[in-house]
């Protein structure tokens, strides 16, 4: 609908750069602080390092294709599974969770930004460059070489001489401050500009798991940011905490990184179950079964994830009283983890069940969940769990949980949410092979790596002895990655395609039940030019079907319309400001001139953030504006 | 309460299935399986692997099977109506929390029960052995022995072997599947881990911890033998004598060792001047089945390659490429190959 | 529209005043990761200084008083502000902002000394992890006065008391828990550590 806008001129004083003022072009992405335009760069930045993590694994599967296999050498090995690992946990997979967070969440709410809009972008610029941080060493021959958990002392400046463990633990804390930050802010979003009417047990499930995330966020990525703080400064300023020679004690980090590491990876499932928990619903024309039950299942296994990380470091040798503990904990985890199953499976009972594409991804997730699932039951047992850490079977268990599971309700729900953020649906068939190509490819690449495990593979290795037997089922698994390849690019070309020229979707093409299929395709800017009022749980199906009336006024509308809407203004500082982090750990590495200067950039940019003033657009929305 | 019992019940019978299915068919093939157990250790672990893939193989059955008839049954036909709006069932939530809670029950009791059953080993007629994991090998010393090997345990079948676990560098992880569940070998700490080899025979480890560049190729043997043959064995390496070479070759092999050939710098021969602490002690070497860590069957064309460039076999190993003659390798070998 | 209002939200708290108690609530974990390493390794050091050399309790004392005493006028500070009483305000945020000053000249004092008396970063595990912990925690000082005289000079423009108001009790909220740490600190470090 057509609108027009004036700008508002920020206020200028202290300040060293204005508030840009454009909405088009290339600075107008640069210095955006929209959630939607944020969404759509968290995405394409997340795809383009899945592709990378994706090639780095294909270079593993090919060189583990048989015994003794010299396609890449020992070292070059281990910096692929480094940094694939890396890649896809931190560059891939959450950001992606990321690109949903932000498009949906104020739509979800009826609000028209985050809390933080500022910070917003800045949480993004700082995973681009820390992206780009980390991979930096693959063109310096510095790639990192650790694993992606970098155990103590292995990361020590007597074991990994030079700068490729530096570009892991700074580009860690690149990404990690850049993932804070937006914990915070999805936080205050959801406590604070729900709309009216909408209580927190009124919240689609998809922004309960979002809470619940960023809590496990901002809780766990300090224990982690500390860890990483002394190896750094143990590889930087000589400190002793993780040196040997000097009492330091090596299993402090591993402490230190898994009570982050296991609350991540439920940073890294519950935006994939908060997905399918929207489009089970929509598809099988129901809503959620068990609603409370499941928002209580979430906030319990955000709980219980803090408690469960010495499951990690079974064999440690911590004893059989903390193990026995952690093992019993981590059973406990898997009792709320099951109940979402189940409720889930009831959602689809007794429904109309519609088989599009995002419901059939949605159904792989829960298929391939339910395995993941049950093989980390298995791991729980402490005493069994020795025949099985640092083995194949751990990698299947938890490829099937992230890729089985994540990655494949994070499809189904680029799948779902295209023709809202596009006004385009993606094409149903090819939607359809793509989903066939990767479910064989997947279960065919990760299924026998159960078998590899329990036949006495360990992890991490760059050949392995012919004599052990292992070839059969490692040609099996490296045939099956190229066929998840080719899955994966049916869905790129399946994403191009309909960007061009698919097929023109109404607003709400898949009669669906939450307030963001109110809006036009896209949103406007402001996405409501009046805040919705909300009575109901899954408020627009409650509209169409059942009676419920809209609340909002026609005379808020009119005032919209006259006084306008203020959208917040774009701003340079959150990129400057991430640049001027990033330019300090380079500087840290390189120079320490570089360093300064880094830290200037961002004091500076700092001060300037605070003092640039409000600034902003007002649209005044026109014709039949929602 | 009777679901857990039956269960019980048929644990033994149905666990004591797959590792036989293994040990049958696939266990000469797979000298690293989880699933032959050749030890009391390994059988314990594996019973409760065994339990907890049942029970896993059990629930995906059934729920996958209501999941694929659900989307069978309710699929949307043209025409459907907008089907009933239900939002929960208490009483269905009740149960399918109470019965995985059940479930988890089954696993838990033996879990915590063998966890502590399995951390304090046997205490009579025990050998003691300290394993110290180095980039890239075994070190093994049997300190009421007085003897010292790598990368290929001896033990005599049927005895307790208490191994205690050190590192010299980097954390490792002291795994042979068919003996024991790993453990890891920490600095700064020392673990423990015991088991006990049943039957005669050599069981395939390998390190199970990413410790650098050739963490894949830091492989070990455990050799089990008869009593008879692992106490004659232990008098051999007991009785250090000086080393008198059978011939010419060995000879010459043996001076290049003790000087010019700078192997005393970083290894030991007992019999010999050398006395080097950086590299495995190879003092028994001739026996050993493997070179370079459990890498390559021990030939002289296996030797000599190592020799002439350990790198190429073992990225990153610490020992350097000698620029060795041949005929000094030739020497080296046949002196190597003499020390039993 | 008054932009310079404060918002209204679901839950009636501010945007940013919600967002520093969360932030609070991370910042007690990534202390409470500090002052667990240093509780690990405390009595592990191989080769001393220990800090039964080095502590002077009484001196750290003082300066553990000063910063107490720069919270209560952090209070007063943002009472004033409250009362829109600038003249306080100002005052008192410069006093809040001197004290914490002063700490940091303590501290300073302190660094100085151990260093001379040989404890460095890299000498022990005491060296690593003392410097480590109370460094940050320095840092999170020196943040802090840095912000509260931004405070002060932002008095000097025009903006509405409401505003205001909530920065600097935000800025108090910050101030105090870092406050709140030192007290944690001194008691286990200081405190109870010698001996250790």
């Amino acid at each position: 609908m057509a609108t027009h806008h004036e700008v508002l001129q920020a206020s200028r004083a202290g300040v060293f750069l204005p508030r840009p003022v454009s909405t088009t072009g290339f600075w107008s992405w640069v210095t955006t602080v929209d959630h939607k335009r944020i969404g759509i760069m968290y995405f394409f930045t997340s795809i383009l390092f899945f592709l990378v993590g994706g090639i780095e694994a294909l270079i593993i599967r090919t060189q583990l294709f048989a015994p003794d296999l010299k396609i890449v050498s020992a070292d070059t090995f281990n910096q692929l599974f480094t940094m694939h690992g890396t890649t896809m946990v931190f560059l891939a997979v959450m950001p992606l969770s990321a690109a949903f967070f932000n498009y949906l969440l104020p739509l979800m709410l009826g609000a028209r930004d985050v809390a933080f809009p500022r910070l917003n972008a800045f949480s993004y610029w700082m995973y681009l460059f820390g992206g780009i941080f980390i991979n930096t060493g693959w063109f310096v021959n510095a790639a990192p070489a650790v694993g992606w958990f970098g155990y103590a002392n292995l990361t020590s400046t007597t074991y990994t001489p030079g700068l490729a463990t530096d570009y892991w633990t700074l580009g860690l804390q690149i990404l990690g401050i850049g993932t804070l930050v937006s914990g915070f802010n999805f936080i205050v979003t959801i406590l604070n500009m729900r709309a009216p009417g909408m209580s927190l047990m009124k919240m689609p499930v998809f922004l309960w798991t979002t809470l619940v995330t960023s809590f496990l966020i901002i809780f766990s990525f300090p224990s982690v940011t500390v860890g990483l703080i002394l190896v750094t400064f143990d590889r930087l300023f000589n400190t002793n905490f993780f040196e040997v020679a000097a009492n330091g004690d090596v299993v402090l980090w591993q402490h230190l990184f898994w009570i982050f590491g296991h609350p991540e990876v439920y940073i890294l499932i519950l935006p994939a179950m908060g997905i399918v928990s929207e489009i089970l619903p929509t598809f099988a024309r129901k809503p959620l079964f068990g609603y409370s039950v499941m928002v209580l299942s979430t906030m319990l296994i955000g709980f219980l994830g803090f408690g469960v990380w010495s499951h990690h470091m079974f064999t440690v040798g911590l004893g059989p009283v903390v193990n026995s503990i952690f093992s019993l904990a981590t059973m406990a985890i898997a009792i709320p983890t099951g109940v979402k199953i189940f409720n889930w499976v009831s959602t689809l009972w007794g429904g109309s069940i519609r088989f599009k594409t995002p419901l059939i991804f949605a159904l792989g997730f829960i298929f391939q969940f339910m395995i993941g699932g049950l093989s980390g039951v298995m791991h729980s047992s402490a005493p069994s769990n020795a025949q099985q850490q640092d083995t194949y079977f751990v990698v299947a268990h938890f490829h099937y949980v992230l890729i089985g599971g994540a990655l494949f309700a994070l499809f189904a729900g680029i799948y779902y949410w295209f023709p809202k953020v596009t006004g385009r649906l993606m094409n149903e068939k090819l939607g359809v092979i793509n989903f066939i190509l990767m479910f064989i490819g997947f279960n065919v690449t990760f299924f026998p790596m159960h078998f590899l495990g329990l036949m006495g593979m360990p992890r991490r290795i760059y050949t392995y002895d012919a004599a052990l037997g292992l070839q059969f089922w490692n040609q099996v698994s490296t045939v099956g990655a190229f066929i998840l390849a080719a899955g994966v690019t049916v869905f790129l070309v399946n994403f191009v395609i309909s960007l061009a020229r698919g097929e023109k979707a109404a607003a709400d093409p898949w009669d669906a039940r939450t307030l963001e299929w109110m809006t036009s395709n896209p949103p406007p800017v402001y996405n409501f030019a009046v805040t919705p009022v909300v009575s109901a749980r899954d408020e627009f199906w409650a509209r169409k079907y059942e009676g419920v009336a809209a609340k909002e006024s026609a005379a808020a509308l009119e005032e919209a319309k006259k006084h306008g809407i203020h959208i917040p203004g774009n701003s340079y500082f959150p990129i400057i400001m991430a640049a001027g982090i990033t330019v300090f750990c380079y500087g840290l590495l390189y120079s320490g001139a570089l360093a300064i200067a880094g830290l200037a950039v961002t004091i500076l940019s700092f001060f300037g953030w605070a003092f640039e003033g409000v600034g902003g657009t007002i649209i005044y929305p026109e014709g039949d504006a929602r | 309460m009777v679901r857990s019992a039956k269960l019980k019940r048929h644990v033994p019978i149905v666990s004591s299935l797959l590792p036989l299915l293994y040990a049958s068919t696939v266990h000469a093939q797979v000298p690293q399986s989880v699933f032959a157990p050749a030890g009391p250790v390994a059988r314990t672990q594996g019973g409760l692997l065994s339990l907890t893939l049942y029970v896993a193989i059990g629930i995906f059955i059934v729920v996958g099977s209501i999941l694929f008839y659900t989307i069978i049954r309710f699929r949307a036909k043209p025409g459907d109506p907008i089907p009933k709006q239900i939002h929960g069932n208490t009483t269905l939530e009740v149960i399918w929390t109470v019965i995985p809670i059940i479930i988890l029950t089954v696993i838990a009791v033996p879990t915590v029960r063998h966890g502590f059953s399995l951390a304090s080993p046997p205490t009579d007629d025990v050998l003691e052995v300290r394993a110290i994991g180095h980039q890239w090998w075994w070190e093994f010393e049997y300190p009421e022995l007085g003897i010292v090997t790598a990368n290929e345990l001896r033990v005599p079948v049927g005895q307790v072997i208490y191994l205690t676990l050190e590192s010299k560098d980097v954390i490792h992880s002291f795994w042979v599947p068919r003996l024991a569940g790993k453990m890891d070998v920490v600095p700064n700490r020392v673990n423990a881990m015991w088991f006990v080899a049943e039957e005669a025979g050599i069981f395939y480890g390998q390190c199970a911890e990413f410790c650098g560049t050739s963490h894949a190729n830091m492989r070990l043997r455990v050799v089990a033998q008869p009593a008879d043959e692992f106490n004659a064995w232990v008098a051999g390496r007991q009785s250090v004598e000086a080393i008198v070479p059978a011939n010419d070759l060995v000879a010459r092999g043996k001076e290049l060792f003790e000087s010019t050939g700078t192997c005393f710098a970083c290894h030991t021969v007992d019999g010999t001047t050398a006395a080097g602490k950086v590299g495995p002690d190879l003092s028994d070497f001739g026996g050993r089945t493997t070179l370079a860590a459990g890498m390559l069957p021990n030939t002289p064309e296996n030797l000599a390659a190592w020799l002439r460039d350990p790198q190429a076999i073992k990225p990153g190993a610490l020992m350097p490429r000698l620029n060795l003659s041949e005929a000094d390798i030739e020497a080296l070998t046949a002196f190597l190959h003499s020390l039993m | 529209m008054n932009h310079t209002a404060v918002e209204h939200t679901a839950t009636g708290m501010p945007n940013r005043k919600l967002g520093m108690w969360l932030f609070l609530a991370s910042e007690c974990m990534f202390f409470g990761a500090l002052i667990a390493t240093y509780l690990v390794y405390q009595g592990q050091s191989l080769v001393g200084p220990y800090p039964e050399d080095l502590f002077d309790i009484p001196l750290t004392t003082v300066s553990t008083f000063v910063l107490l005493m720069s919270s209560l006028a952090m209070v007063l500070a943002v009472s004033a502000s409250q009362r829109r009483d600038m003249k306080a305000t100002r005052l008192w945020l410069a006093v809040t902002a001197a004290m914490g000053l002063i700490f940091l000249g303590f501290q300073a004092y302190e660094y100085n000394h151990f260093i001379h008396a040989g404890l460095t970063l890299s000498v022990n595990l005491f060296g690593s992890t003392f410097y480590v912990l109370t460094g940050f925690h320095g840092a999170h000082v020196l943040i802090g006065v840095t912000w509260l005289v931004a405070l002060l000079v932002h008095t000097l423009r025009p903006l509405d008391w409401e505003r205001r108001a909530l920065d600097i009790e935000i800025a108090g909220l910050y101030w105090h828990f870092v406050d709140v740490v030192w007290i944690v600190i001194f008691t286990v470090v200081y405190l109870l550590g010698v001996g250790g």
